[in-house]
Formats: C-alpha cells, sequence, structure tokens
C-alpha cells in the first residue's frame, strides 16, 4: 500500500482526528475536490472545517466584490481596505484559506454558476451552494445529477439566526456499525427540485417550520426579481399574503407558518455568528462523513433556529 | 436576534474564557464576530503540531509559543479595535482570586480536564458570576449553564473520575491492554528512566534461589561498564521470565485464571544484535534528542501497523540502548511523555511483550500511545458547533433571559430527529457539597490510615481542592500555603504520617473534620466513622467517601494508576448519576410567565425534552 498511505507529516498533524474517523477515511478526505460557491459567514466556516480536515482541494466561487458588509460574520476577510479593495470575496477568502493548512490546495474559479457546463461539475466529488436562488439551486442539481459520476450536491442557507441545509446524495450506499457487525445500507436522495416542492398538505405536523417558511421567502424572492437574502422588514406584508396563497394552494391552514417566523427571515440579513458557526459546523461534519463513506448521512434537511437553541433533521420527499 | 437591547448588553460586557485550545479558538472567534469587545482569555499551554488540525488560529510556526497570546493575536486581525487580554498562567494561580472573578458578567469554560473545571466552578460560586461549561469529544458535545441559587453548579452532578486499577491488577492479574500499559509506563518505565527514590511496585530483586541467604540484587543497578545491550536481556528476562516464573509458582492465584508464559530473550531473539546489525546505534538522530526513535531503522514505518513479538522485542532492546547511548543524561529523571517518540515506542514495546505472556491482544503504536497518553480524539467541527451554543448561551446570561437558559448536546447520532437537543437545566442538588454545604460522611480505618493518606485521596483527588486547610475542632492539623514558616511546615509534615488516631487532635469514630480551600472559598464537613476491613479489589483505596457518589468510571481506556494523573475527561458520558435528590427542572418551580409566547399552531408537544439522561444515546469514549 506505498503511497497509499498517509506521510509523516500528515500523521501527526492529523493525529487527533485519525483516531475519530480513522487512516482510511482521512487518505479519501485527501483526493477529494470540493466546489463551494457563495461565500458569507456560514459558507466561510463551512470552508475552514473542510480545510483543516485535510480534502484535496477546494475551489471557491464567488465574483462579489469585497465591501465592508462582507466581513459581518466571515472571520477569513482581514477588515483592511488597502488589502481587499479591488478583490473578490474568493480571491481573499482563498488567501486566508491556504494558510489553515498548506497541504490543501485551495484556489478560485470565476463565472456565474448559473451558466457553468455540466462538464465543469465532473471535476468535483462535493458541490456546496451558499447564497443562491432557488432557481441557481435547481440548476446545478440538475447538471450534477446528469453526470455518471456521483457528486454529493448540498445547499446551505442562513439568515439571521436561523439556518436550513439541503442534502442531495442520489443513491447511496454506506456502512454503518450495529452492534458490533458493520452493516451495509442504502439510501435514495429526492432531487433539489422534487424536495422543495413537495405538496405542504400530507407532510407531518410536526415537521420545522422553517421548511415551509423558507420555501415562502424564496418563492417570493423568485417572483419579485430579488438577489437571494435581498428582503427588509418592508416586504413583510406581501411576504405574508404570498404565505396565504401558498397555504391555500396546498390546502393546509395559514397557522401552519408563523407570522413571527417570517418576520424574522425577512429582516435577517445579517448571519448571527453563532449560528454560523453550527451550521457550518454541522454541514462540515456531514461532507467529511459522505467522503468517508462511513455512517449514516443526514437526509435530507437540517434546521437550525437559536431562539429554541435545536438542530433537527426533517425527511422531506414525496 | 439582534435587537438593539443585545447589541448594547453584548457590546459592554465583559467576558472571561478560562482555555484557548480546540473550543477556545472557535469560541474567540465567534465572540469577536458577534460584536463582544471586551475578552479576558487564561491559557497555561504552549502549541503543538497535533493542536493544528482543529485550533485553526495558530500557525506551525507558532509551536511553543503561548496559546492565549497567539490566538489573541490572531482574532485582532480581523477585530483590530476590541479589547483581548491574554495571560499565560494556569487558573489555579492564586492571582486569579474571587475578586478577579467578579470583575466579569459571565465565565466561559474551554477546558480539557475536570479538575480545573471544578476549580472554576467553585470560583465562579465565590464570585456569584455565571458559568458557561462545556466539553467535546469526537463527535460530541455540550454546553451548559450554571448560575448559582437558580441552576445546578457544575458539580451538583458527579463527574466521573480518572480509572484507577487495584495494584495487583496492574503487577500480577492483567485481563486488558490498558493494564499492561500501566505496567509499562508506570512501573517499568519510571523504574528503568525515572527517580530512582519514587515508590514502585515491580518486583526487582532477583529470584535466584542459591543466593536467598545473601542480599539479593537489585536487578536494575547496572554498573558504569556493563554492556547495554546485556542490561537490556537481564531486564527483559527478568520482567517477562523470572518475575512470570515466580508468579506462576503462587497457585491460588491462577486456580481461575488464564496462566501467562515466560519469555526470555533467547528464545525471541538472535544472540547478539549487535553481530547481527552491523553497527551499534545507527539510527536516525536528525533532529534534537526529541527525535531519537528506532523505528525507521528497524524498517517500521507505519505506526497504525501491528508488530509481532519478535519486532516488540527488537524494539524494546533497541529503544533501551538508545535511551543510554544518546539520552543518558536524562536517565534518572525521566516521567512518560506521550510527545517523546522514544518513550512511546518503549512502553508499547514492553506493554505489547506482557501482552503477549498473559494472551491479551496486541496494539500498535498508535493505538498504544493513545492509551498511555490519555489522548481526547478530536475535530474541528464539534469545537465549532459547541463555541456557537456558549455564545448564544453567554448573551442569554447577559440579558438575564432566566427561563431560555438550555443545556445542550450535541448527538453524533439523532435523538427524536435532533442533532442538537436542548434541555432546561436543573435546579441545584440540595445535597451537593459545592454549593449547598451538606457534610460528606467517610469510612476509614482511623487506626491504619495515615492523615496523608487522606489529604492525597480525599482532600485533593475526590475533594479537588488546591491549597487545603484541615481542622478537627480548633486544632490545625494540616495546610499548605506560602506564608508557612518552618515550624508549622514541619509540624504539618510530622502529622501526615500519623495515623488519624494518634493526631495531636486525634480522630476517631464520630469525629468532624472542617476541610477548606480558601481560594475556592470552599468549606466542607466531614463526618468520621471508623471502619476495620475494606475490601482490596472493590475499595482499593482503603477508604469511602459518600454524599460525594462516585459515578463509574467510562469504558475509555485511559490509564492512570494514581489520581495525580490528569483525566482525559471532556464530557458526561453514559450511566445515570446516582444522586439520591430529586432533579427538578427550572419551569416546575418558577412562575409560568415562562411559557413562549406561542400563536396558535397545532399541536405541537411541548418544546422542552424530558430527558433524564441524554448522553445514554451517545456511543462511549473509543480509541480507533
Amino acid at each position: 500500500m506505498d503511497g497509499e498511505e498517509l506521510t509523516e507529516q500528515e500523521t501527526a498533524l492529523y493525529d487527533r482526528q485519525i483516531r475519530v474517523w480513522g487512516a482510511g477515511a482521512q487518505r479519501r478526505l485527501s483526493k477529494c475536490h470540493v466546489l463551494v460557491s457563495g461565500i458569507k459567514g456560514t459558507v466561510a466556516e463551512f470552508c475552514k472545517n473542510i480545510v483543516l480536515a485535510g480534502v484535496g482541494s477546494v475551489t471557491l466561487l464567488d465574483d462579489r466584490l469585497v465591501t465592508e458588509e462582507a466581513f459581518n460574520a466571515n472571520f477569513l476577510i482581514l477588515p483592511d481596505e488597502n488589502a481587499y479593495a479591488g478583490k473578490t470575496v474568493a480571491e481573499i477568502c482563498c488567501d486566508s484559506l491556504k494558510e489553515f493548512n498548506p497541504m490543501v490546495h485551495v484556489s478560485i474559479e470565476k463565472g456565474d454558476l448559473s451558466t457553468l457546463g455540466v462538464d465543469f461539475f465532473e471535476k468535483f466529488d462535493v458541490v456546496v451552494i451558499g447564497y443562491s436562488s432557488r432557481a441557481t439551486k435547481k440548476a446545478v442539481n440538475e447538471k450534477c445529477r446528469k453526470l455518471t459520476k456521483r457528486v454529493a450536491f448540498y445547499t446551505v442557507d442562513c439568515r439571521g439566526s436561523c439556518g436550513e441545509i439541503f442534502v442531495d446524495l442520489q443513491n447511496y450506499k454506506y456502512t454503518k456499525k450495529k452492534l458490533d457487525e458493520t452493516v451495509e445500507c442504502e439510501l435514495t436522495f429526492p432531487s433539489f427540485e422534487e424536495a422543495v416542492s413537495v405538496p405542504w398538505k400530507p407532510i407531518p405536523r410536526r415537521t420545522a417550520k422553517l421548511y415551509f417558511a423558507k420555501r415562502v421567502i424564496e418563492l417570493f424572492e423568485e417572483t419579485e426579481g430579488r438577489k437571494p437574502g435581498e428582503c427588509s422588514l418592508s416586504d413583510l406584508p406581501r411576504v405574508l399574503k404570498l404565505k396565504n396563497e401558498l397555504c391555500e394552494g396546498n390546502s393546509v391552514s395559514e397557522n401552519l407558518i408563523p407570522d413571527s417566523l417570517l418576520e424574522r427571515l425577512v429582516s435577517g440579513k445579517t448571519e448571527f455568528p453563532p449560528a454560523c458557526a453550527i451550521i457550518g459546523g454541522i454541514l462540515g461534519q456531514e461532507v467529511i462523513k459522505v467522503i468517508s463513506g462511513k455512517g449514516e448521512p443526514l437526509k435530507n434537511f437540517f434546521y437550525f433556529d437559536a431562539e429554541d437553541g435545536k438542530g433537527v433533521i426533517e425527511d422531506i420527499s414525496h | 436576534m439582534a435587537s438593539q437591547q443585545q447589541q448594547s448588553a453584548i457590546k459592554g460586557a465583559k467576558v472571561l474564557m478560562v482555555g484557548a485550545g480546540g473550543i477556545g479558538c472557535e469560541l474567540l472567534k465567534t465572540l469577536a464576530l458577534s460584536g463582544f469587545e471586551d475578552i479576558h482569555i487564561i491559557d497555561m499551554d504552549t502549541i503543538e503540531v497535533s493542536n493544528l488540525n482543529r485550533q485553526f488560529l495558530f500557525r506551525r510556526s507558532h509551536v511553543g509559543q503561548s496559546k492565549a497570546k497567539v490566538a489573541r493575536d490572531a482574532v485582532l486581525r480581523f477585530r483590530p479595535h476590541i479589547n483581548i487580554s491574554s495571560y499565560h498562567a494556569n487558573v489555579k494561580n492564586p492571582e486569579f482570586d474571587v475578586d478577579f472573578f467578579k470583575q466579569f458578567d459571565v465565565v466561559l469554560n474551554g477546558l480539557d480536564n475536570l479538575d480545573a473545571r471544578r476549580h472554576v466552578n467553585r470560583l465562579c460560586l465565590a464570585a456569584d458570576v455565571p458559568l458557561v461549561e462545556s466539553g467535546t469529544t469526537g463527535f460530541l458535545g455540550q454546553v451548559t449553564v450554571h448560575i448559582k441559587g437558580k441552576t445546578e453548579c457544575y458539580e451538583c452532578q458527579t463527574k466521573p473520575a480518572p480509572k484507577t486499577y487495584p495494584v495487583c491488577t496492574i503487577t500480577s492479574t492483567p485481563t486488558k491492554f490498558v493494564h499492561c500499559i500501566v505496567w509499562a509506563k508506570d512501573l517499568l518505565f519510571a523504574k528503568l528512566f525515572g527517580d530512582k527514590n519514587q515508590d514502585n511496585d515491580l518486583n526487582v530483586r532477583s529470584n535466584n534461589s542459591a543466593s536467598s541467604s545473601k542480599e539479593t540484587e537489585d536487578v536494575f543497578e547496572r554498573s558504569e561498564d556493563e554492556d547495554i545491550e546485556q542490561y537490556g536481556r537481564k531486564i527483559y528476562d527478568h520482567v517477562f521470565g523470572s518475575n512470570i516464573e515466580a508468579a506462576l509458582s503462587n497457585e491460588e492465584t491462577w486456580k481461575n485464571r488464564k496462566r501467562p508464559r515466560p519469555i526470555y530473550s533467547k528464545d525471541v531473539l538472535p544472540e547478539s544484535l549487535t553481530q547481527q546489525n552491523g553497527s551499534t546505534q545507527n539510527c536516525s538522530v536528525t533532529g534534537g534528542d526529541s527525535m531519537v526513535s528506532v523505528m525507521p531503522w528497524l524498517g517500521l514505518k507505519n505506526p497504525q501497523e501491528l508488530w509481532g513479538l519478535t519486532q516488540n522485542s527488537l524494539v524494546f532492546i533497541e529503544a533501551l540502548k538508545l535511551f543510554f547511548a544518546k539520552r543518558k543524561k536524562e536517565i534518572g529523571h525521566l516521567t512518560f511523555d506521550k510527545d517523546d517518540q522514544l518513550a512511546v515506542e518503549f512502553v508499547t514495546a514492553a506493554a505489547n511483550i506482557r501482552a503477549e505472556s498473559f494472551e491479551i491482544p496486541l496494539h500498535s503504536l498508535f493505538e498504544a500511545k493513545g492509551i498511555a497518553g490519555n489522548i481526547v480524539h478530536a475535530v474541528a467541527t464539534t469545537n465549532a458547533i459547541i463555541a456557537g451554543l456558549i455564545v448564544i448561551e453567554a448573551i442569554k446570561v447577559l440579558k438575564k433571559d432566566d427561563d431560555k437558559y438550555r443545556m445542550t448536546y450535541c448527538l453524533e447520532h439523532p435523538s427524536k430527529k435532533m442533532l442538537l437537543m436542548p434541555i432546561e437545566p436543573y435546579e441545584p442538588n440540595p445535597a451537593c457539597y459545592v454549593c449547598s454545604k451538606t457534610p460528606l460522611v467517610l469510612e476509614i480505618n482511623t487506626r491504619k490510615s495515615k492523615l496523608r493518606d487522606l489529604v492525597d485521596r480525599i482532600v485533593t483527588a475526590k475533594l479537588g481542592m488546591n491549597l487545603p486547610l484541615i481542622m478537627h475542632g480548633a486544632s490545625l492539623l494540616y495546610e499548605v500555603g506560602d506564608d508557612l514558616d518552618d515550624i508549622m511546615v514541619a509540624n504539618y509534615n510530622a502529622n501526615l504520617e500519623k495515623p488519624l488516631s494518634e493526631l495531636p487532635s486525634p480522630i476517631v469514630n464520630g469525629s468532624i473534620l472542617t476541610v477548606e480551600d480558601l481560594q475556592q472559598e470552599l468549606s466542607c464537613k466531614i463526618n468520621v466513622k471508623h471502619r476495620e476491613e475494606f475490601d482490596e479489589e472493590k475499595e482499593p483505596e482503603g477508604m469511602v467517601l459518600s454524599g460525594w457518589t462516585q459515578v463509574p468510571a467510562t469504558n475509555g481506556e485511559s490509564a492512570s494508576t494514581s489520581n495525580n494523573e490528569k483525566p482525559a475527561d471532556v464530557t458526561e458520558s453514559s450511566s445515570g448519576s446516582e444522586t439520591a435528590s430529586k432533579k427538578r427542572r427550572l419551569s416546575e418551580i418558577e412562575p409560568s410567565n415562562h411559557k413562549k409566547e406561542t400563536e396558535n399552531v397545532e399541536s405541537d408537544d411541548d418544546d422542552i425534552m424530558e430527558v433524564e439522561n441524554p448522553m445514554i444515546v451517545s456511543k462511549k469514549i473509543r480509541v480507533e
């Protein structure tokens, strides 16, 4: 297994985490290529986590120019105007991330995510979409699903102190420890399109309200032609109206989605840093788990709300 | 959540962080991003390479420097205008007294040992400052909030103490690999390379029956010109060969146990290693003394590989030779250090040979190192999640949102769909000897046990006192401090060696002792009950303390014979705490205005979980 083994440097650096997931998983991590787009606080946390973990490469995609707003919850951007002036978010984050682990290849891609072809995504094993519109998420997910190679697809979104993670692993085989045995399991994941257009009526009442609330906001932004996250309190009346329409269309009560929750999401333009750390951490853990092939993956939504402090998994499909 | 009121509470807050390691780095970063502007941070450690996989504020170039200081500098780079004060010091130092703690609005712990946590808990109680506690191991973690008078203190539920083993298990009847590690580390390594004057349970006398009339020689004594390889083989044959044969001669011991087999070097190794391999000490000495290692020379590249008996024996002899050849000056002063490669190699080999003898499965160097070094496995993501949860609780504390405090558990596998499970805190335990001043009961043989035993095993180890003071009535029997004069010290030292019943103020059945730590502002009463006999296996310490209920230790393989090993405790592990009192949640005793204002939403059970021991759903700590 020469050449396949971890180097002495890797063994020393990764000692503590090898004791968690084993040398085999560490090797698989080092061969994995991750694409990340839409870098705000939560995604910055995620990037930090996977770079520290020792993935093979991280490719960053975010052509927005750095402004003061960008470093609100993003510790990868230093508030030195001389350094960041004229640079994109991806460029600055790339420089910072490289420092965390010189063994990981960190680079940037330029361009609009929605225009990149299927071939582009074939280079990657994991695709993570942050700050992005519903249409873009759907388009990228479809492209990933067209590939013969299985690309793990994630979306992540944090508004104020609420966050959502979506996972699509298509058909996924993994091993699980049951008592003293190792058991082989398989899961089938719905596509993004399918998962966000599930009719509301059959969904169990106890499902996290955030699922529904996010769908309302998503649709609002799409119909109003807004950039993702570009809402404010003044939009609330129209958002509530849309909510009522959607509930009626789905034959469910308006009370399904608390108005107060929508209010919080609409005015939550800036991310709450503790929520970024939590959601970025959960996402990091999930991606590492999937790359290593060990352990049951999250299927298919994760929600966190600092208001009640719960981190909940919801399985939502037709 | 970013209301004006919240922002100003954060901005004006003065926060103390204890620990700048795994949790500390994530926490300092998140606090700074969240708008905190006055943060103090204490950490006594320096940066090591193995920290870099998760303590992301540090770089390779920082190895050897103070964690607190480097963390501060790193965070100031992205928040240059906030105030961060770093202290490269032990939180148990007298400078961090109650007045020091009183200046803070909240204290946030990111520690890795039980001792320091208990110390900080007591100071926070004394200073009446809220404490947010936390811990992580692998994928597991938790955050808890402790407010004096309102919630449990950190010690209201007893935490598992570090696992200790009966001496006879280590010296004579090992059944698990960890027993072999403890033997190799605390007995053999200590005897060969450590302080010669220390008590050691290893049998060192030669079993040569011919010399029964003379002074039996100490096998470990080496004369100046004795050949090192010969010496090494002599030791090998003694501990793995003759000592085992001597043990076998006692039939009783082995009636119901598998008999070990003696192993002699001549049966495993060629007659002379020097002849075989040519040059004697041609090993890789690429760096300083700490880089000295036998593995590369023997062609053993992979620390995760299992070595056979021959390889282990080679490592044993060669490592021993190398200590004498290259590190002679240190012999007699060495203590085992998990970052000392040669020491780890030697201990691994020794433990494996012993394991072979007792038919216990052998382990790789990687595994052995983890057990011998009490290494806690750790990843960045769990620390990041826990840090986020800590800041959320800290903000609630600053806003005095009493009914919103939560203990949150981060699980590896979801329980009722939850990966993050918040629970309401419990009210203080009325039987807690730390925050509720309940007396303890100590059963002990007052005629045989000395004061020293009481101090070491009870006051320091179990009660976690740092600078204790022991009084019996008006008589001051013992104290620790800088300001004592020689006569007092001599007096106390004399007292230590006396059986309890022979002290100037004799301690007998029914005596009540007062034990205090002025720094921690903790005072306990102990009711003493005399008992003649103690079970050597179940009560190896020869005394039993109650009112301080011992939770069975974790099944994690951490190796320590005595209580002065820092435990690798970070998480409350499974097995329920046996405290006698009923635990009631805060909401059962406080007025009803805590209920969240809920809209008329369908169904939904109460949001708060009724879970007694959430950690039971988690896996036990394992070394993979």
